[in-house]
């Protein structure tokens, strides 16, 4: 005790610690490798969240240096600040201190893509016009060397006005400590000069910036000019005048329209800085790279387009299975174990019957999430997702929209929240709703549950020719999914959200081998999220609807079975015509008889009803439910879940899941949106209830309308 | 000529604009603006949409907005054997 007091601690370091820590920015074009040098600058140390009212992701990290720690944000990457997306309106907001909650930063480490120097500089240049402390980070320069491309640090400094350049491989980490130190003293650095690529416009703006006053800084006025920012705009006319606004305007843009005189402009500029500081060896085309070209030829793109997909399908059915096995018993066995254990009483039931066997079939599913992910995250990485969307422009012009709206849509199979957020790069709002509306339909990873557990348990698995009847089953479900998202598309474009035609202008990014840290990270990310949705929604529906299903016990002396046909039956069929007994008096099956006439016409049963409603919040939770329900309604537990489905029946022995009414659930489970975050998530992005609460009523009408059909047409066969 | 009229693998000087179009505004930003060399790279199954690219950087287009740069064709795919 005595010696913790002689322990000394170097009272600078606790200083600056203490002090609030300093933010910067971490700001470039996308595919710049931004996200693996964020990983590399923060490691572990890193959380994500929304930035406040809109659902642009906020990554966040600590970086520790020497003696102090820097706060960094990942900004999303972008081409320019024109505001012409949603993510490049957050990055000036962000870098300006105008969004709330957010602190201002007090420096930019600006990420330039040694191999793609000229996008780079564009962005650079109209940084520079923000007037805070900047360095560059100038990655991928073991990739620009191997592709002959050399460029001179000392020229390219000088071109920027002198602020510092830091040369970094992440790949290999050379360069990061020199960047490190050099962050450590990014406060001090001195504010950029003026940038060199349009010296009239920054200075018109500073003018006015300083006769408007302390509110206007440079670029509110170049963004008010320059129309890219409405508010600024507005309020510029109001405060000069209109005439003066309009004379300043065709000072600098004559006729044609701002933003294209800027890039006329600042990359005539860029081209000559290039000229200056980049040598380009010309260079024997690597095999490689010879082999990414050819692949993104038309006819090979597709043919491979086609066997990715294959390959995914494959690999999620039969990679996981093993994995799902070992769960599967670990949980079975562990509740049988705690019934031994405990007893078979009330408290041995809660955690056998409701917390194992509800939570227990949810995360089974875990291996085939992570492995859909898995792939998703590296087509993603390696740019291959952006390629898809060259090739499916053709199909999506059908529809009305364009190849912008594939990512999304693509996405959207692992699940249709962070695919939303992605319809964020396109730049018409009409073609975006449309997008955020056809995305729910597209099979979610949380649709896997429900699909395989149907499909397993009543489709036979048997060959047709040298494809499997449950694959091809699945196969018909995905493209249902399809089929209901492409056609939501073409119903709104041709109705509410006509439009001019869309653009496809976009960047192509090029192949890139992905980081492996960067996808473990985002892997790992989503695991969690499952897990947490596993452990705090399901988990909830699971508890309730366990002691739904268990209370009001019923008296077993009353029971209606035991004197009459008792003496026929041997002891385990009365204890499960007992249980299916305490099933139909509980208060679970209560309110199933209440809402079962609603989905009789479907061919459910009141248990059926109430599993699927219970899982309009998260409708993997159907699974859950199902397992609680007939865990408790059972007491031979040696059967799995889907034996358990296959025996149900009506009170007249009539099975339940006839062929008819599974593929109605099917069709049902493909269409209808259950997912209050995907509801949460359309809500913030569309900014009213109108589009949310349309998509609820549109799904679950075509979903039961679905299965109606298909149950009332196929019980006639 | 116009962009749209490239074969894969010619490439071309860029030689006027015509901003009268919101995607071409974006091409230009992205960095398809007067006097730089471009390359077309690709042109999809059935003619559209066209990858165009330049300064080891690619964008994708519609013919529509292609349309609307005038080009001075440098070199053509068909004349020369490793393009």
């Amino acid at each position: 005790m005595i010696e913790s007091t002689e322990v000394k601690i170097p009272l600078s370091g606790i200083g600056i610690r203490h002090k609030a820590k300093a933010s910067i920015a971490l700001i470039g074009n996308p595919n710049t490798g931004k996200s693996t040098l964020f990983n590399r600058l923060t490691g572990l140390r890193q959380t994500t969240a929304n930035f406040p009212g809109v659902t642009v992701e906020k990554h966040q990290g600590t970086v520790e240096l020497g003696n102090r720690a820097l706060n960094l944000i990942d900004l999303p990457g972008i081409y320019s600040l024109d505001g012409n997306s949603a993510d490049e309106r957050i990055a000036v907001d962000v870098i300006l201190g105008r969004v709330a909650g957010t602190q201002r930063p007090s420096g930019l480490l600006v990420v330039i893509d040694a191999t793609h120097i000229y996008q780079g500089l564009y962005l650079m240049e109209q940084l520079l016009e923000l007037q805070i402390p900047t360095m560059v980070a100038l990655t991928m320069i073991d990739a620009a060397t191997a592709n002959g491309i050399s460029i001179d640090v000392d020229k390219l400094r000088h071109a920027l006005g002198g602020i510092p350049v830091y040369p970094v491989s992440s790949i290999s980490g050379h360069g990061l400590d020199e960047l490190k130190e050099g962050l450590e003293h990014i406060t001090g650095v001195e504010t950029p000069q003026v940038p060199a690529s349009w010296p009239e416009l920054s200075e018109t703006a500073q003018q006015l910036s300083q006769q408007l006053g302390a509110d206007w800084q440079r670029i509110d006025v170049i963004q008010a000019l320059l129309q890219t920012h409405p508010g600024f705009e507005g309020r510029l006319s109001q405060l000069l005048g209109n005439e003066v606004v309009y004379e300043l305007r065709s000072r600098l843009f004559g006729n044609e329209p701002p933003s294209a005189v800027e890039a006329r402009r600042r990359y005539k500029w860029v081209k000559s800085v290039i000229d200056d500081i980049q040598v380009q060896a010309p260079l024997y085309v690597k095999m490689g790279a010879r082999l990414v070209r050819w692949t993104n030829r038309p006819w090979p793109a597709t043919l491979l387009f086609l066997a990715v997909l294959l390959l995914v399908f494959q690999a999620v059915f039969t990679w996981a299975t093993p994995l799902m096995d070992i769960i599967d018993t670990t949980s079975s066995e562990l509740g049988r174990w705690l019934v031994a254990k405990l007893g078979d009483n009330a408290f041995s039931s809660f955690l056998a019957d409701g917390v194992i066997a509800g939570v227990g079939s949810v995360v089974i599913f875990l291996p085939q999430i992570l492995i859909l992910f898995l792939f998703i995250i590296i087509l993603e990485d390696t740019g291959y997702l952006a390629r898809t969307s060259f090739l499916m422009d053709r199909v999506m012009r059908t529809v009305g929209l364009s190849g912008q709206s594939v990512i999304p849509m693509l996405s959207s199979f692992a699940c249709a929240v962070p695919s939303i957020m992605a319809t964020r790069v396109i730049p018409d709002r009409r073609d975006r709703i449309a997008t955020i509306l056809a995305a729910p339909f597209m099979t979610c990873s949380a649709r896997l549950p429900i699909y395989a557990l149907l499909i397993a348990a009543f489709v036979p698995n048997q060959s047709v020719g040298w494809m499997n009847l449950q694959g091809l089953v699945l196969f018909g479900l995905y493209l249902l999914g399809i089929i209901g998202g492409l056609g939501t598309a073409l119903m709104l474009k041709s109705s509410a959200l006509k439009g001019p035609k869309p653009h496809f202008a976009q960047a192509l990014p090029e192949f890139r081998r992905p980081n492996i840290q960067t996808v473990a990270i985002k892997l790992f990310d989503r695991g969690r999220i499952f897990l947490k949705r596993a452990g705090t929604v399901i988990f909830v529906v699971a508890i309730l609807v366990w002691t739904l299903a268990y209370f009001p016990r019923m008296d077993l002396e009353q029971a209606p079975v035991s004197t009459t046909i008792s003496e026929s039956l041997d002891q385990e069929s009365i204890e499960s015509v007992h249980s299916a007994a305490q099933m139909e008096q509980s208060w679970l099956g209560r309110i199933g008889r209440t809402i079962e006439p609603v989905f009789k016409p479907l061919g459910w049963d009141w248990r059926v009803s109430s599993a699927v409603v219970a899982g309009f919040p998260a409708r993997e939770v159907v699974v859950a439910v199902l397992g609680t329900i007939y865990a408790v309604g059972s007491e031979t537990d040696d059967q799995n879940l889907s034996e358990k489905l296959r025996s149900a029946t009506w009170p007249d022995g009539k099975p339940i899941f006839t062929l008819p009414m599974v593929l109605g659930l099917l069709v049902f489970y493909a269409w209808c949106l259950q997912c209050a975050a995907t509801l949460a998530t359309i809500r913030r992005e569309t900014n009213s209830w109108r589009w949310p609460l349309f998509a609820w009523v549109y799904m679950t009408s075509i979903g039961y309308t679905g299965a109606l059909v298909i149950f009332q047409i196929g019980s006639l066969l | 000529m116009t962009l749209a009229d490239l074969a894969p693998g010619d490439t071309a000087k860029l030689d006027k604009i015509d901003t009268r179009d919101p995607g071409v505004i974006r091409l230009m930003i992205l960095g398809l603006v007067e006097d730089i060399t471009v390359r077309m790279e690709n042109i999809a199954i059935g003619g559209d949409p066209l990858e165009i690219g330049f300064f080891g950087s690619s964008v994708s287009l519609r013919k529509e907005q292609a349309r609307r740069f005038k080009v001075t064709r440098i070199d053509s795919a068909s004349s020369t054997l490793n393009s």
